[in-house]
């Protein structure tokens, strides 16, 4: 009797052993697959252009007063601006909507986005429409018939 | 009444000692489908099933000459629309067909809703048909960008920029969809993987649950309906409403081939990332009601950025739509949970259409 009864025990206690063991390869082969898989969606980081200067290839006199250009700023677009007083100004052009790019019209002297309808004005700020946040505003040098824009501070 | 076995050839026999087709006959002669008044909407299910087999076999068709790559995809289907004989035709059928589909899905969610198909014990038919209309969703998104236009190239920026909002998680979700920072050709290949191997796995398997759980269930008789002893009848599924169902799929096809041919899939200009969005761009028309209300809310609203709020409020209606099931439990005549339900599907049709006809109708650049 006595002698089942260890038996008994003992046989849960190799029982519990193996479901815990078991379980444990299991959740360590769940892991084994799900760790790289995950990382392996995830995108890697690929080194941003980190650009704070870039001369442009328009000449100042290219550009019309009261007109707009879209350049490259590193990776990103950026617009280069002619005021209807000849003066040039460069902004960020994404909007800070949800990331479209802006262009320049001149019928209304806004920065303006076509996706949902937002307004910046000459300064940048976000004067109309839905976008929360002024455009990063640039600044443009002249130098010698080049224009050079400078990320600010 | 016992159902007398017709007689069978010798293949059938054959056949049937191996792999049980009486078995399968039986479970075909099984499901019996409710006449009443509302029967018509019955026929919705089927058809953007059958949609969407033509999804498949025009997608498959559509991989022989597609190059999912930044700088050849817009040519590729350039390529197709102009050089493969018939090329024209498959693209067409296939962007007509994923229109039509969820046009045929979004009215048997509705009519699913408005009749409170969901009770018990189709609770998980429900969940499994809100996983299908997600997954379509994501279908449409994704295939949208494989042109490579420019609407394709904008309409992606905005959408993976909606994720971006949240706070915390916003920005690795974002870099997750996108497959880098930007939207470049990583993205492009990305979104061809998920729309051509991801979303058609998932797909089949929860499709594959879907209508298992129908003809387990069989359809539903709305509460409305069954009342007095007229509208008590039913009629065996097959091959009575199959048959019905196929008149069904042969207008669905007359109407897809008719819209392919008169007016077939436009392809626009290439994506240029270094060019302004252009004036009128638009989403898909199931995203417009979506896209106009991000549109028209203002910058904040009570100290909160308005596109946040916007997004929240998509993300509430989503939910309560999925929990349906368990917020009007026993839909039943008269009940104010079901009453509210039914206002819910009514409300949110009502602002769909309204904000979706704006979005067409109102000048793009006021």
């Amino acid at each position: 009797m006595a002698n089942d009864e260890t038996s008994l025990a003992l046989d849960r206690g190799r029982r519990k052993f193996l479901n815990w063991f078991l379980s444990t390869t299991a959740g360590a082969f769940f892991i084994s697959v799900a760790y790289p898989l995950s990382r392996y969606l995830i995108p890697p980081v690929v080194e941003e252009s980190t650009a704070g200067t870039v001369t442009l290839s328009i000449k100042p006199n290219d550009l019309k007063a009261n007109t707009g250009q879209i350049f490259r700023f590193g990776s990103v677009p950026a617009i280069l601006v002619k005021d209807t007083h000849g003066e040039l100004k460069a902004f960020s052009a994404v909007c800070t909507h949800l990331a479209c790019i802006v262009q320049y019209r001149s019928d209304i002297n806004h920065i303006w986005c076509a996706c949902h309808n937002g307004h910046f004005d000459l300064n940048g700020r976000n004067v109309e429409g839905p976008p929360p946040k002024p455009l990063e505003q640039f600044v443009v040098n002249v130098r010698a018939e080049q224009i050079v824009v400078n990320k600010r501070g | 009444m016992e159902y007398e076995s017709p007689k069978r050839g010798k293949l059938w026999l054959w056949l049937d000692e191996r792999i049980g087709l009486s078995d399968l006959a039986k479970v075909a002669k099984k499901k019996e489908v409710p006449i009443h008044r509302h029967t018509f909407w019955y026929y919705f299910g089927g058809m953007t099933l059958f949609l969407f087999m033509i999804q498949v076999a025009t997608g498959i068709l559509l991989l022989l000459y597609y190059r999912p790559s930044a700088g050849e995809a817009f040519e590729s289907i350039q390529f197709i629309m102009t050089e493969v004989e018939f090329g024209w035709l498959v693209r067409s059928l296939h962007s007509w067909s994923a229109n039509l589909m969820i046009f045929a899905m979004f009215v048997h969610l509705f009519s699913a809703l408005l009749l409170h198909a969901y009770r018990r014990p189709r609770e998980m038919t429900w969940l499994s048909g809100s996983g299908l209309m997600g997954l379509s969703l994501g279908f449409g998104f994704t295939g949208y960008l494989l042109p490579w236009n420019e609407l394709a190239y904008f309409a992606t920026r905005v959408g993976t920029e909606i994720p971006g909002i949240l706070p915390v998680i916003g920005p690795f979700l974002r870099r997750l969809l996108r497959g880098g920072e930007d939207v470049t050709g990583a993205t492009l290949t990305r979104f061809y993987g998920i729309h051509v191997a991801i979303l058609p796995a998932i797909a089949t398997v929860i499709l594959g649950l879907h209508l298992f759980l129908v003809q387990k269930h069989g359809m539903s008789r709305p509460p409305s309906a069954g009342k007095n002893h007229d509208e008590q009848k039913s009629m065996p599924f097959f091959p009575n409403f199959f048959l019905r169902d196929l008149v069904g799929w042969l207008c669905a096809l007359g109407l897809l081939a008719a819209l392919a041919a008169y007016y077939p899939a436009e392809l626009g200009r290439k994506a240029d990332p270094f060019q302004p969005a252009p004036i009128g761009i638009k989403p898909e028309w199931y995203f417009m009601a979506m896209f106009q209300t991000l549109k028209l809310l203002p910058s904040h609203i009570l100290g909160v950025e308005g596109e946040f709020l916007g997004v929240l409020g998509f993300g509430l209606v989503g939910v309560i739509l999925i929990a349906m099931p368990f917020l009007d439990r026993q839909a039943v005549q008269g009940k104010i949970s079901s009453r509210l339900a039914a206002g819910f599907g009514l409300a949110l049709i009502v602002y769909s259409v309204m904000l979706t006809y704006l979005g067409y109708t109102m000048s793009p650049t006021k």
